[in-house]
Protein backbone atom coordinates (compact mmCIF):
# COMPACT_ATOMS: atom_id res chain seq x y z
CA UNK A 1 0.00 0.00 0.00
CA UNK A 2 2.42 2.13 1.29
CA UNK A 3 4.51 1.52 -2.26
CA UNK A 4 1.64 2.34 -4.33
CA UNK A 5 1.46 5.52 -2.55
CA UNK A 6 5.02 6.82 -3.32
CA UNK A 7 4.24 5.77 -6.82
CA UNK A 8 1.26 7.88 -7.29
CA UNK A 9 2.96 10.79 -5.54
CA UNK A 10 6.20 10.19 -8.17
CA UNK A 11 3.98 10.40 -11.12
CA UNK A 12 1.87 13.59 -9.92
CA UNK A 13 5.31 15.57 -9.33
CA UNK A 14 7.17 14.36 -11.99
CA UNK A 15 3.81 15.30 -14.77
CA UNK A 16 3.52 18.62 -12.65
CA UNK A 17 7.20 19.16 -13.23
CA UNK A 18 7.36 17.96 -16.64
CA UNK A 19 4.28 20.09 -17.47
CA UNK A 20 5.70 23.45 -15.79
CA UNK A 21 8.68 23.12 -17.63
CA UNK A 22 8.00 21.73 -21.11
CA UNK A 23 7.51 25.05 -23.29
CA UNK A 24 6.15 24.21 -26.98
CA UNK A 25 3.89 20.91 -26.66
CA UNK A 26 3.99 17.45 -27.51
CA UNK A 27 6.84 17.32 -29.59
CA UNK A 28 9.39 18.65 -26.77
CA UNK A 29 7.35 16.48 -23.82
CA UNK A 30 7.25 13.03 -25.58
CA UNK A 31 11.22 13.12 -25.36
CA UNK A 32 11.34 14.36 -21.80
CA UNK A 33 8.59 11.90 -21.06
CA UNK A 34 10.75 9.50 -22.37
CA UNK A 35 13.60 10.15 -20.34
CA UNK A 36 11.97 10.39 -17.32
CA UNK A 37 10.31 7.30 -17.50
CA UNK A 38 12.49 5.20 -19.20
CA UNK A 39 15.96 6.33 -18.43
CA UNK A 40 15.63 8.07 -14.65
CA UNK A 41 12.90 5.51 -13.33
CA UNK A 42 13.60 2.55 -15.21
CA UNK A 43 9.70 2.00 -15.00
CA UNK A 44 9.07 1.28 -18.49
CA UNK A 45 11.58 -0.03 -21.29
CA UNK A 46 11.73 1.96 -24.48
CA UNK A 47 9.83 -0.09 -26.50
CA UNK A 48 7.07 0.15 -24.75
CA UNK A 49 7.45 3.77 -24.51
CA UNK A 50 7.50 3.77 -28.21
CA UNK A 51 4.64 1.80 -28.17
CA UNK A 52 2.47 4.47 -26.12
CA UNK A 53 3.81 7.47 -27.71
CA UNK A 54 2.29 5.98 -30.87
CA UNK A 55 -1.24 5.09 -29.11
CA UNK A 56 -1.10 8.52 -27.93
CA UNK A 57 -0.39 10.11 -31.34
CA UNK A 58 -3.20 7.82 -32.77
CA UNK A 59 -6.30 9.81 -30.88
CA UNK A 60 -7.09 12.91 -31.39
CA UNK A 61 -6.29 16.01 -28.90
CA UNK A 62 -3.06 16.74 -26.52
CA UNK A 63 -0.65 14.18 -27.25
CA UNK A 64 1.44 15.77 -24.43
CA UNK A 65 -2.24 14.59 -22.34
CA UNK A 66 -2.31 11.28 -23.98
CA UNK A 67 1.10 9.99 -22.97
CA UNK A 68 1.12 11.06 -19.22
CA UNK A 69 -2.28 9.64 -18.99
CA UNK A 70 -0.80 6.26 -21.02
CA UNK A 71 2.10 5.97 -18.52
CA UNK A 72 -0.16 6.88 -15.18
CA UNK A 73 -2.24 4.03 -16.42
CA UNK A 74 0.64 1.57 -17.09
CA UNK A 75 1.92 2.21 -13.99
CA UNK A 76 -0.88 2.56 -11.35
CA UNK A 77 -4.68 1.38 -12.96
CA UNK A 78 -7.33 4.15 -13.29
CA UNK A 79 -6.17 6.05 -10.77
CA UNK A 80 -2.51 6.49 -11.97
CA UNK A 81 -4.39 7.72 -14.90
CA UNK A 82 -6.51 10.40 -13.25
CA UNK A 83 -2.61 11.33 -11.06
CA UNK A 84 -0.84 12.21 -14.05
CA UNK A 85 -3.90 13.73 -15.85
CA UNK A 86 -4.33 15.87 -13.01
CA UNK A 87 -0.08 16.72 -12.55
CA UNK A 88 -0.32 17.47 -16.62
CA UNK A 89 -3.39 19.99 -16.39
CA UNK A 90 -2.59 22.03 -13.10
CA UNK A 91 0.44 23.99 -14.60
CA UNK A 92 -1.08 25.43 -17.83
CA UNK A 93 -4.01 25.98 -16.29
CA UNK A 94 -2.74 28.44 -13.28
CA UNK A 95 -0.40 29.91 -15.65
CA UNK A 96 -3.18 30.47 -18.73
CA UNK A 97 -5.44 31.91 -16.24
CA UNK A 98 -3.09 34.12 -14.29
CA UNK A 99 -2.23 35.46 -18.58
CA UNK A 100 -6.02 35.90 -18.73
CA UNK A 101 -6.14 38.12 -15.65
CA UNK A 102 -2.47 40.20 -16.77
CA UNK A 103 -4.06 40.72 -20.51
CA UNK A 104 -7.15 42.06 -19.42
CA UNK A 105 -5.55 44.15 -17.25
CA UNK A 106 -2.35 45.25 -19.38
CA UNK A 107 -3.72 45.11 -23.32
CA UNK A 108 -4.07 48.90 -23.33
CA UNK A 109 -0.64 49.22 -22.40
CA UNK A 110 1.12 50.98 -25.33
CA UNK A 111 4.85 48.71 -24.61
CA UNK A 112 2.51 45.60 -24.02
CA UNK A 113 0.61 46.72 -27.50
CA UNK A 114 4.13 46.98 -29.10
CA UNK A 115 5.37 43.79 -27.95
CA UNK A 116 2.49 41.23 -28.73
CA UNK A 117 2.05 42.85 -32.05
CA UNK A 118 5.83 41.87 -32.64
CA UNK A 119 5.29 38.54 -31.08
CA UNK A 120 1.96 38.21 -33.32
CA UNK A 121 4.54 38.51 -36.58
CA UNK A 122 6.65 35.78 -34.85
CA UNK A 123 3.55 33.38 -34.60
CA UNK A 124 2.27 34.28 -38.13
CA UNK A 125 5.67 33.20 -39.47
CA UNK A 126 5.33 29.59 -37.45
CA UNK A 127 2.01 29.20 -39.14
CA UNK A 128 3.80 29.92 -42.54
CA UNK A 129 6.72 27.59 -41.50
CA UNK A 130 4.10 24.55 -40.34
CA UNK A 131 1.97 24.92 -43.49
CA UNK A 132 5.02 24.95 -45.67
CA UNK A 133 6.35 22.34 -44.02
CA UNK A 134 3.59 20.15 -43.71
CA UNK A 135 2.94 20.76 -47.93
CA UNK A 136 6.45 19.86 -48.86
CA UNK A 137 5.77 16.65 -46.65
CA UNK A 138 2.91 15.67 -48.78
CA UNK A 139 4.55 16.58 -52.45
CA UNK A 140 7.59 14.92 -51.47
CA UNK A 141 6.29 11.16 -51.59
CA UNK A 142 4.60 11.76 -54.93
CA UNK A 143 1.65 9.23 -54.05
CA UNK A 144 -1.46 10.39 -55.94
CA UNK A 145 -4.17 9.28 -52.95
CA UNK A 146 -2.36 12.05 -50.40
CA UNK A 147 -2.03 15.04 -52.81
CA UNK A 148 -5.69 15.00 -54.19
CA UNK A 149 -7.04 14.57 -50.83
CA UNK A 150 -4.78 17.82 -49.83
CA UNK A 151 -6.48 19.39 -53.02
CA UNK A 152 -9.82 18.09 -52.37
CA UNK A 153 -10.04 19.50 -49.00
CA UNK A 154 -8.99 22.58 -50.07
CA UNK A 155 -11.95 22.65 -52.61
CA UNK A 156 -14.01 21.58 -49.80
CA UNK A 157 -12.94 24.68 -47.66
CA UNK A 158 -12.32 27.36 -50.06
CA UNK A 159 -15.07 26.61 -52.65
CA UNK A 160 -18.04 25.03 -51.41
CA UNK A 161 -17.13 25.26 -47.41
CA UNK A 162 -18.18 22.39 -46.41
CA UNK A 163 -18.15 21.34 -42.67
CA UNK A 164 -14.81 19.94 -40.80
CA UNK A 165 -16.62 17.13 -40.00
CA UNK A 166 -17.06 16.14 -43.19
CA UNK A 167 -13.37 16.48 -44.58
CA UNK A 168 -12.52 14.80 -41.53
CA UNK A 169 -15.04 11.63 -42.10
CA UNK A 170 -13.90 11.45 -45.93
CA UNK A 171 -9.93 11.32 -45.28
CA UNK A 172 -10.26 9.04 -42.49
CA UNK A 173 -12.46 6.68 -44.50
CA UNK A 174 -10.11 6.97 -47.96
CA UNK A 175 -6.94 6.38 -45.13
CA UNK A 176 -8.58 3.30 -44.00
CA UNK A 177 -9.87 1.68 -47.29
CA UNK A 178 -6.01 2.53 -48.64
CA UNK A 179 -4.12 0.83 -45.02
CA UNK A 180 -7.05 -2.26 -45.57
CA UNK A 181 -5.84 -2.99 -49.45
CA UNK A 182 -2.16 -2.18 -48.54
CA UNK A 183 -2.51 -5.27 -45.79
CA UNK A 184 -4.76 -7.24 -48.33
CA UNK A 185 -1.67 -6.85 -51.06
CA UNK A 186 0.88 -8.13 -48.45
CA UNK A 187 -1.08 -10.80 -46.99
CA UNK A 188 -1.56 -11.98 -50.91
CA UNK A 189 2.55 -11.57 -51.21
CA UNK A 190 3.17 -13.48 -48.50
CA UNK A 191 0.37 -16.02 -49.10
CA UNK A 192 2.32 -15.91 -52.81
CA UNK A 193 5.34 -16.34 -51.60
CA UNK A 194 4.54 -19.08 -49.77
CA UNK A 195 3.61 -20.79 -52.57
CA UNK A 196 6.46 -20.30 -54.40
CA UNK A 197 8.30 -21.93 -51.78
CA UNK A 198 6.32 -25.27 -51.74
CA UNK B 1 -25.98 27.62 -20.51
CA UNK B 2 -22.86 29.25 -21.15
CA UNK B 3 -20.52 26.14 -18.84
CA UNK B 4 -22.16 23.91 -21.00
CA UNK B 5 -21.51 25.89 -24.52
CA UNK B 6 -17.70 25.90 -23.28
CA UNK B 7 -17.67 22.31 -22.48
CA UNK B 8 -19.32 21.21 -25.43
CA UNK B 9 -17.36 23.85 -28.16
CA UNK B 10 -13.89 22.68 -26.36
CA UNK B 11 -14.91 19.08 -26.45
CA UNK B 12 -15.18 19.12 -30.32
CA UNK B 13 -12.18 20.98 -30.41
CA UNK B 14 -10.43 17.79 -28.46
CA UNK B 15 -12.29 15.34 -30.28
CA UNK B 16 -11.81 16.11 -33.56
CA UNK B 17 -8.09 17.49 -33.46
CA UNK B 18 -6.25 14.40 -35.27
CA UNK B 19 -2.29 15.05 -35.15
CA UNK B 20 -1.86 17.36 -31.98
CA UNK B 21 -0.86 20.88 -31.72
CA UNK B 22 -1.70 23.06 -34.33
CA UNK B 23 -4.47 20.78 -35.79
CA UNK B 24 -6.73 22.52 -33.01
CA UNK B 25 -5.97 25.82 -34.88
CA UNK B 26 -8.95 25.60 -37.81
CA UNK B 27 -11.29 23.82 -34.77
CA UNK B 28 -10.35 27.08 -32.10
CA UNK B 29 -11.20 29.05 -34.66
CA UNK B 30 -14.22 27.14 -36.20
CA UNK B 31 -15.71 27.49 -32.47
CA UNK B 32 -14.72 30.71 -31.07
CA UNK B 33 -14.97 33.37 -33.73
CA UNK B 34 -16.95 32.21 -36.44
CA UNK B 35 -19.59 29.68 -35.03
CA UNK B 36 -20.31 31.39 -31.55
CA UNK B 37 -18.38 34.93 -31.79
CA UNK B 38 -16.64 34.50 -28.37
CA UNK B 39 -13.74 36.56 -29.76
CA UNK B 40 -12.75 38.99 -32.55
CA UNK B 41 -10.13 37.30 -34.69
CA UNK B 42 -7.47 39.71 -33.33
CA UNK B 43 -8.10 38.80 -29.54
CA UNK B 44 -7.51 34.93 -31.06
CA UNK B 45 -4.30 35.81 -32.75
CA UNK B 46 -3.14 37.61 -28.80
CA UNK B 47 -4.54 34.01 -27.18
CA UNK B 48 -2.03 31.69 -29.79
CA UNK B 49 0.43 34.36 -28.81
CA UNK B 50 -0.30 34.10 -25.13
CA UNK B 51 -0.97 29.82 -25.94
CA UNK B 52 2.57 29.37 -27.55
CA UNK B 53 4.78 31.38 -24.80
CA UNK B 54 3.27 29.36 -22.14
CA UNK B 55 4.29 25.69 -21.43
CA UNK B 56 1.74 23.37 -22.16
CA UNK B 57 0.05 22.19 -25.57
CA UNK B 58 -1.81 24.76 -27.85
CA UNK B 59 -5.52 23.42 -27.14
CA UNK B 60 -5.28 23.49 -23.35
CA UNK B 61 -3.79 26.84 -23.09
CA UNK B 62 -5.99 28.61 -25.18
CA UNK B 63 -9.60 26.23 -23.96
CA UNK B 64 -8.03 27.50 -20.41
CA UNK B 65 -7.32 31.63 -21.84
CA UNK B 66 -10.71 31.56 -23.84
CA UNK B 67 -12.92 30.06 -21.07
CA UNK B 68 -11.71 32.26 -18.48
CA UNK B 69 -12.33 35.26 -20.71
CA UNK B 70 -16.06 34.26 -21.58
CA UNK B 71 -16.87 33.04 -17.75
CA UNK B 72 -14.00 33.31 -15.18
CA UNK B 73 -12.48 30.79 -13.82
CA UNK B 74 -15.28 28.09 -13.72
CA UNK B 75 -15.38 28.69 -17.23
CA UNK B 76 -11.62 28.00 -17.45
CA UNK B 77 -12.32 25.11 -15.79
CA UNK B 78 -14.76 23.61 -18.24
CA UNK B 79 -13.17 24.19 -20.94
CA UNK B 80 -10.04 23.23 -20.05
CA UNK B 81 -12.00 19.66 -18.98
CA UNK B 82 -13.89 19.37 -22.22
CA UNK B 83 -10.79 20.14 -24.40
CA UNK B 84 -8.47 17.25 -22.58
CA UNK B 85 -10.81 14.53 -20.19
CA UNK B 86 -13.24 12.64 -23.43
CA UNK B 87 -9.95 12.62 -25.73
CA UNK B 88 -7.68 11.20 -22.80
CA UNK B 89 -10.70 8.65 -21.95
CA UNK B 90 -10.72 7.80 -25.74
CA UNK B 91 -7.23 7.26 -25.96
CA UNK B 92 -7.19 4.96 -22.49
CA UNK B 93 -9.76 2.80 -24.80
CA UNK B 94 -7.30 2.56 -27.49
CA UNK B 95 -4.25 1.37 -25.03
CA UNK B 96 -6.71 -1.31 -23.95
CA UNK B 97 -7.90 -2.37 -27.61
CA UNK B 98 -3.90 -2.32 -28.26
CA UNK B 99 -2.89 -4.03 -25.35
CA UNK B 100 -5.53 -6.81 -26.45
CA UNK B 101 -4.87 -7.33 -29.78
CA UNK B 102 -1.20 -5.23 -30.69
CA UNK B 103 -2.95 -4.71 -34.29
CA UNK B 104 -2.97 -0.62 -34.77
CA UNK B 105 -2.25 -0.63 -38.62
CA UNK B 106 -5.93 0.02 -39.54
CA UNK B 107 -6.25 3.19 -37.15
CA UNK B 108 -2.38 4.46 -38.14
CA UNK B 109 -3.38 4.37 -41.64
CA UNK B 110 -6.64 6.64 -40.93
CA UNK B 111 -4.56 9.15 -39.14
CA UNK B 112 -2.37 8.72 -42.28
CA UNK B 113 -4.79 9.42 -44.42
CA UNK B 114 -6.36 12.17 -42.08
CA UNK B 115 -2.73 14.13 -42.61
CA UNK B 116 -3.60 16.17 -46.06
CA UNK B 117 -7.20 17.38 -44.87
CA UNK B 118 -5.32 18.56 -41.57
CA UNK B 119 -2.84 20.14 -43.54
CA UNK B 120 -5.69 21.66 -45.55
CA UNK B 121 -7.79 22.85 -42.59
CA UNK B 122 -4.55 24.60 -41.04
CA UNK B 123 -3.77 26.50 -44.42
CA UNK B 124 -7.38 28.00 -44.24
CA UNK B 125 -7.23 28.84 -40.63
CA UNK B 126 -3.73 30.05 -41.22
CA UNK B 127 -5.03 32.43 -44.10
CA UNK B 128 -7.86 33.81 -41.94
CA UNK B 129 -5.65 34.66 -39.13
CA UNK B 130 -2.63 35.84 -40.74
CA UNK B 131 -4.45 39.56 -41.66
CA UNK B 132 -4.87 40.47 -38.21
CA UNK B 133 -1.37 41.07 -38.21
CA UNK B 134 -0.81 42.38 -41.36
CA UNK B 135 -2.98 44.99 -41.84
CA UNK B 136 -3.06 48.03 -39.44
CA UNK B 137 -6.37 48.57 -38.60
CA UNK B 138 -9.16 45.52 -39.02
CA UNK B 139 -12.02 46.90 -39.30
CA UNK B 140 -10.80 48.75 -42.69
CA UNK B 141 -10.67 47.36 -46.00
CA UNK B 142 -7.12 45.21 -46.72
CA UNK B 143 -5.23 47.62 -48.87
CA UNK B 144 -1.69 48.52 -49.15
CA UNK B 145 -2.39 51.91 -47.39
CA UNK B 146 -3.35 49.48 -44.79
CA UNK B 147 -0.73 47.38 -45.19
CA UNK B 148 1.28 47.37 -42.02
CA UNK B 149 5.04 47.39 -43.18
CA UNK B 150 6.97 46.80 -39.65
CA UNK B 151 4.76 43.19 -39.17
CA UNK B 152 5.50 42.25 -42.49
CA UNK B 153 9.02 42.54 -42.43
CA UNK B 154 8.63 41.34 -39.11
CA UNK B 155 7.37 37.91 -40.32
CA UNK B 156 9.55 37.82 -43.23
CA UNK B 157 12.32 37.92 -40.80
CA UNK B 158 11.03 35.63 -38.51
CA UNK B 159 10.58 32.94 -41.28
CA UNK B 160 13.58 33.37 -42.53
CA UNK B 161 15.14 32.54 -39.15
CA UNK B 162 13.13 29.38 -38.88
CA UNK B 163 14.24 28.28 -41.79
CA UNK B 164 18.09 28.57 -41.53
CA UNK B 165 18.14 28.48 -37.67
CA UNK B 166 17.51 26.13 -35.32
CA UNK B 167 15.86 28.62 -33.29
CA UNK B 168 12.72 27.13 -31.83
CA UNK B 169 9.36 29.17 -32.27
CA UNK B 170 9.62 30.65 -28.41
CA UNK B 171 13.33 32.18 -29.25
CA UNK B 172 12.15 33.55 -32.95
CA UNK B 173 8.65 35.06 -30.87
CA UNK B 174 10.86 36.66 -28.30
CA UNK B 175 13.30 38.04 -31.07
CA UNK B 176 10.34 39.37 -33.02
CA UNK B 177 8.73 40.69 -30.05
CA UNK B 178 11.79 42.76 -29.00
CA UNK B 179 12.46 43.95 -32.38
CA UNK B 180 8.27 44.85 -31.83
CA UNK B 181 8.74 47.07 -29.20
CA UNK B 182 11.79 48.76 -30.26
CA UNK B 183 10.83 49.27 -34.11
CA UNK B 184 6.74 49.86 -32.88
CA UNK B 185 8.10 52.62 -30.95
CA UNK B 186 9.79 54.39 -33.28
CA UNK B 187 7.38 54.45 -35.70
CA UNK B 188 4.32 54.59 -34.39
CA UNK B 189 1.58 53.74 -36.88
Amino acid sequence: MKKESRILWKLFTSTLYLSTFTFGGGYVILPMMEKKFVEDFEWIDEEEMLDLISISQSAPGSMSVHASVLIGYRMAGLIGALVTFTGTIIPPFIIMNLLSYIYGAVRGNLLIGHLLRGMQAGIVAIIVNLIYKMVARILKKKKIIPIATLFLSLAGIFIFNLNIIYLLLFAGTVGAIETSLAVKKEDQKVRNSQEAKR
Amino acid sequence: MIYWQLFMSFLRIGLLSFGGGYAALPLIEEEIINSRGWMSTTDFVDVLTMSEMAPGSLSINSATFVGNHIAGIPGSFVAALGVTLPSALLVLLLAFVYYRFRNFSLLQGIIRGLRPTVTALIISAGISIIPASLFKDNEMAASVKNLDFISVLLIMIAFWILRKSKLGPIQVMVITGVIGIVSFGIFPS
